[in-house]
């Protein structure tokens, strides 16, 4: 599996994604620039964690029209799986790439913490390794978690079913107390119409590592491993 | 040019930075204050004397990067620099 | 024209308001005027004083840091750099130093400590190390404090939001509340970096003619006489002195780290330091002076952000987020690129000379030039008289009640906010970037993979402030000592320590007393334990209207972890393992929390610091952490034994069953004493033997405890105390102080 992980001035977690993609696929990935047009052959492309220009303005919003944005628009209508993980997952909004927006967290403080995630589906390349509705430990860490849509939006996102993941309690309950930044229908990833771009808040890659106590996260990149060998 | 532009959450948009801030000044005894919604001011020079054409160009700076239409509105004004 | 007819031209000419303006004494300018030769211009005078400031310059503590123990086998760069460097084998070096930031975090408590994590960061990273952890040790007023709340939310927040925008882990430190730090808090943030050991950059700007180069974000008018502001107290009119606060941009230091780590790749830079107190002044005098060369600087090639800003403001600016480098001849143009890509400001600002001398020259007008070596070496040095308190007698059991209830003891103190979890602050730091962090916070110490590595580095920041103001000798012994324990407990080899050295006015005799008896306690405990110091800070000046910060030498250890799949946690693990205490049983009450809780004050001398025991009782604690005959492991501080015992419980979410301690000691007195030297640690059953051979063979004495099980904490003659009762008091106080205050 050839992944291309692009970085944007200051992105953080390109090197974790890359650790975690050349643990899983023996490939170390292309780490691509920001300010490139080109994008190398790739069969996934990683938009990764961070605080692309500092989050100003708003996360994302800078980051979303960098030169290699385009190329990544290009390849993912395409049908190029995308994987956009934290900061990623507010840059592919940006862009258009996926509907909806991240909001300040409910709390308005930065979060870092373990979160249990449902896993809604495991019929895409992202998730074949998990079943569905399994309870899932991932982590997070951000201050703009909290996923906006109008109604009509989600209601479309639920009815054709593109909503990936969802805060949840240790049993896999759906509740308040187990959505820790007020995310509308406790919606923590949701994929395109073909279901070959995901955004997520929460970070797989850190918990993909049993020396890091958890590796529900390395399920992921198995999954995405198998589909696109 | 300058352009002074206002970028606000639009209405129904929950808005916890403002409901803090209402929490805040209660807390201080403004017991008067209702409702606060935080917004961005953003002010940019532009090198351009035609109003008409700064005009266009501050509300493509708008839509394409300064607000996030999903939920957000902007406003502006213009004066000479 | 001659610089001492333009000096006459400035605008004002020195006045003795003007140098007191400065932070010099009337004596000292008298040395001003003779090390310079003549009387300075202002730009002069302005440079002098940041480099003679106590700040910069150490006069007052320099003479007292010499009898800090420095070196050691593990050492590879000691105090002098820009960050201390210990070896940790196979070609790999962790550099890390330790910093205050006091005065601003009071004024402007969230810009106060996110630039205090910057400069720190700056400080690591100017070395070629690429941070891989941050820590930091914070002191509040008291909860009641009318500004305590205020203060907390700002400096967390302003440590987060720099942080994690960096993307560095924050994965732990010290936090407590004290009236004494009502109106001067301290924000003491220190940095892990890593680096191979053969790629260390540092500050000797060697070679005559070589291009002085500025990097980084424009140069503003920010923090101007900010190292003057670290040098005095305060009084009522320092509101005023916001402006002297400087704003920070973790944004752009993210790009300066990531293009200077860049260009380190290459045969560029002969020397590199950050820009910090004092900015372009501190780092151009102190890279010049150590290379032995002079420096010649064009202001009108530094890069500014503010209109018409004048030499002496260039000079003594504050902004941050900026470096200086001395390149080699030829290759401006690869650096040049490198900082191009990376969107900063990059500009040849001078050379350096064969002169010896700092020369400062703006809009065709020679401003400053001065030898360097009045700047870096004549500043006064003071021997300050010092007064020694008279030590507090050890106190007796009489003066310190039995509870009514041991359990209800322990559940006020697990609750109480010297003891609550500080899980509030911690999930507000990105504790996991760069996903290597083994250990996260809320243990002895925070653990982080050597990157690639199976190696781990082990991190704690500790003192405790009481037992220093009852004896500052004491006191300081144990906060070294306590940080080697904290390392063990989570089985590292303590490698050496950064200190930052918080007091308050030296030219009280008391207060310099206190100094001098905290650094021979730390040498003491430093050369008994081989943890020398490679790196520190002092921040004096730490009173508001004459009432001073008790004693406060903050210790930041480093440690390494061989292997991290050996390293030890807190937590319980298995109902049914046994639970035992390595270490002597004395009843310290003195100082102790205990004494705090239920008499609202405390007095006495702390616990007496054995250090031999330490050392033995350690190694020991260490060797069966290796050879896996320990399931979990905790130092005892704090709260004494219950408390150790119960944070152990919390951590693991399993109970204990605790057998009365049998003895001559009243139980409170047993149970919550503070005695040094002590550990805490759980086994399988069938290891006990074999730690009871090894304790006995090394001379530590041992206990039986009693037992992991259940889902209380269940002591003889009392009713239990389930486990989430005590979680309860246990994670509610801080964030329901913040909440409401």
């Amino acid at each position: 599996m050839k992944a291309s992980v692009i970085v944007f001035p200051g992105s953080n977690c390109d090197r974790d994604a890359a650790v975690a993609l050349e643990a899983v696929s023996g490939i170390a990935p292309a780490l691509v620039w920001h300010g490139d047009s080109e994008i190398p052959p790739s069969d996934l492309i990683v938009l990764p964690g961070g605080f692309s220009y500092g989050d100003y303005l708003r996360s994302g919003a800078m980051a979303a029209h960098s030169p290699v944005m385009r190329e990544v628009v290009s390849r993912a209508r395409a049908g190029t799986p995308v994987l956009g993980i934290c900061n990623g997952f507010q840059i592919l909004t940006e862009a258009g790439l996926l509907p909806g927006v991240m909001m300040r967290n409910a709390t308005l403080k930065f979060i870092c913490r373990d979160v249990h995630l449902r896993v809604e589906r495991n019929d895409t390349a992202f998730t074949r390794h998990f079943t569905e509705g399994e309870v899932v430990r991932f982590a997070i860490a951000n201050k703009d978690g909290s996923y906006y849509a109008k109604k009509a939006t989600l209601d479309r996102l639920e009815g054709e079913g593109r909503v990936a993941f969802r805060y949840c309690d240790a049993a896999g309950k759906i509740s308040d107390a187990a959505n820790p930044n007020g995310s509308r229908r406790n919606i923590a990833g949701i994929y395109n119409e073909s279901r070959t771009v995901l955004g997520l808040m929460p970070h797989p890659e850190r918990l993909a590592d049993p020396a890091l106590s958890g590796t529900d996260g390395a399920k992921m990149f198995a999954s995405l491993l198998e589909t696109l060998h | 040019m300058k352009a002074r532009i206002t970028i606000t959450l639009k209405p129904g948009v929950l808005d916890p930075q403002g409901k803090a801030i209402a929490g805040a000044l209660h807390a201080l005894g403004f017991d008067s204050v209702g409702d606060v919604r935080q917004g961005k001011y953003i002010e940019i020079e532009v090198a351009e004397s035609d109003p008409k054409r700064a005009r266009a160009e501050i509300e493509r700076m708008c839509e394409q990067l300064l607000a996030n239409t999903i939920i957000e509105n902007y406003a502006y004004e213009l004066e000479a620099a | 024209m001659n610089i001492a007819a333009q000096a006459d031209r400035t605008a004002q000419s020195i006045t003795p308001e003007i140098v007191a303006e400065h932070g010099l004494s009337p004596e000292e300018y008298k040395q001003l005027v003779a090390a310079l030769g003549r009387e300075p211009s202002l730009t002069e005078l302005g440079i002098f004083s940041v480099m003679w400031s106590e700040h910069c310059s150490y006069k007052s503590s320099k003479v007292w840091l010499k009898k800090l123990p420095t070196e050691g086998p593990q050492v590879i760069q000691g105090p002098g750099e820009n960050a201390g460097v210990v070896d940790l084998g196979d070609g790999q070096a962790a550099v890390f130093k330790m910093e205050s930031h006091n005065h601003p975090s009071y004024i402007e408590p969230y810009q106060g400590a996110a630039t205090g994590v910057g400069g720190i960061m700056r400080d690591v990273f100017t070395m070629g190390a690429r941070p891989v952890a941050n820590m930091n040790a914070l002191r509040f007023g008291a909860p009641d404090h009318p500004k305590t709340k205020h203060l907390v939310a700002g400096v967390v927040s302003g440590i987060g939001d720099y942080g994690n925008c960096m993307g560095v882990p924050t994965v732990g430190g010290e936090t407590n509340f004290d009236a004494r730090y009502n109106d001067n808090i301290l924000v003491n943030a220190m940095c892990v970096g890593l680096v191979d050991s053969g790629r260390i950059f540092k500050a000797a700007a060697k070679g005559i003619g070589h291009p002085v180069v500025y990097v980084g974000s424009k140069t503003g008018r920010d923090g101007i006489h900010g190292a003057t502001m670290a040098s005095a107290e305060f009084d009522e009119a320092s509101a005023e002195k916001r402006p002297t606060v400087q704003v920070g941009d973790p944004f752009t230091e993210k790009l300066l780290l990531e293009a200077c780590l860049e260009l380190m790749e290459e045969d560029a830079i002969v020397a590199i330091q950050d820009m910090g107190a004092a900015g372009l002044t501190s780092s151009s005098v102190e890279m010049a002076d150590k290379g032995g060369v002079g420096i010649e600087l064009e202001l009108d090639r530094v890069p500014t952000r503010e209109d018409g800003m004048t030499a002496y403001e260039m000079m003594l600016s504050e902004s941050q987020e900026r470096m200086l480098m001395i390149l080699k001849p030829g290759s401006e143009s690869i650096a040049e690129r490198v900082f191009q890509k990376w969107e900063l400001d990059f500009s040849v600002i001078g050379y350096t000379t064969d002169t010896g001398r700092l020369v400062v020259r703006h809009r065709g007008i020679t401003e400053a030039d001065i030898p360097l070596a009045a700047l870096a070496h004549a500043a006064p040095l003071y021997e300050r008289p010092w007064t020694k308190a008279e030590p507090q007698p050890l106190i007796t059991l009489e003066e310190v009640p039995a509870p009514n209830s041991l359990l209800g003891a322990l559940e006020c103190l697990m609750g109480s906010p010297h003891l609550c979890s500080r899980r509030w602050i911690w999930e507000q730091y990105d504790h996991m970037v760069m996903a290597d962090t083994v250990q996260r916070p809320g243990g002895d110490a925070a653990v982080v993979r050597v990157h690639g590595s199976d190696k781990g580095l082990a991190i704690s920041c500790d003192v405790t402030p009481r037992y220093c103001a009852a004896d500052p000798y004491e006191g300081a012994k144990q906060a070294v000592a306590e940080c080697w324990r904290n390392l063990t407990a989570v089985g590292a080899d303590p490698l050496a320590i950064t200190d930052c050295m918080n007091f308050g006015n030296p030219e009280r005799p008391e207060i310099m007393g206190e100094f001098a008896g905290a650094v021979e306690g730390m040498a003491e405990a430093c050369t008994a334990l081989s943890f020398p110091v490679v790196s520190g800070n002092v921040s004096l000046y730490n009173e508001t209207n004459g009432v001073s910060i008790p004693p406060t030498p903050s210790v930041g250890g480093v440690g390494l972890i061989p292997d991290i799949s050996t390293m030890a946690t807190m937590a319980l693990k298995r109902p049914g393992d046994v639970l035992m205490l390595l270490g002597t049983e004395e009843g310290h009450l003195g100082q102790s929390l205990y004494m705090q809780a239920m008499l609202d004050r405390s007095w006495g001398a702390p616990p007496p610091v054995d250090l031999e025991a330490e050392r033995s009782t350690g190694d020991l604690v260490r060797e069966l952490i290796r050879s896996a005959d320990v399931s979990a492991v905790h130092d005892v501080s704090d709260g004494g034994l219950l408390v150790a015992i119960a944070e152990m419980a919390l951590a693991g979410g399993h109970g204990v069953v605790l057998d009365a301690l049998s003895g001559p000691l009243p139980a409170h007195a047993a149970w919550f004493g503070e005695d040094q030297a002590r550990y805490v640690i759980a086994a399988a059953p069938d290891k006990a033997d074999a730690i009871h051979k090894a304790a006995a063979a090394a001379k530590v004495p041992l206990r039986l405890l009693g037992r992991v099980g259940g889902d209380a904490i269940v002591l003889d003659g009392e009713p239990p105390l389930p486990l989430s009762v005590l979680r309860t008091a246990h994670e509610g106080w801080l964030p329901g102080f913040m909440a409401h205050g």
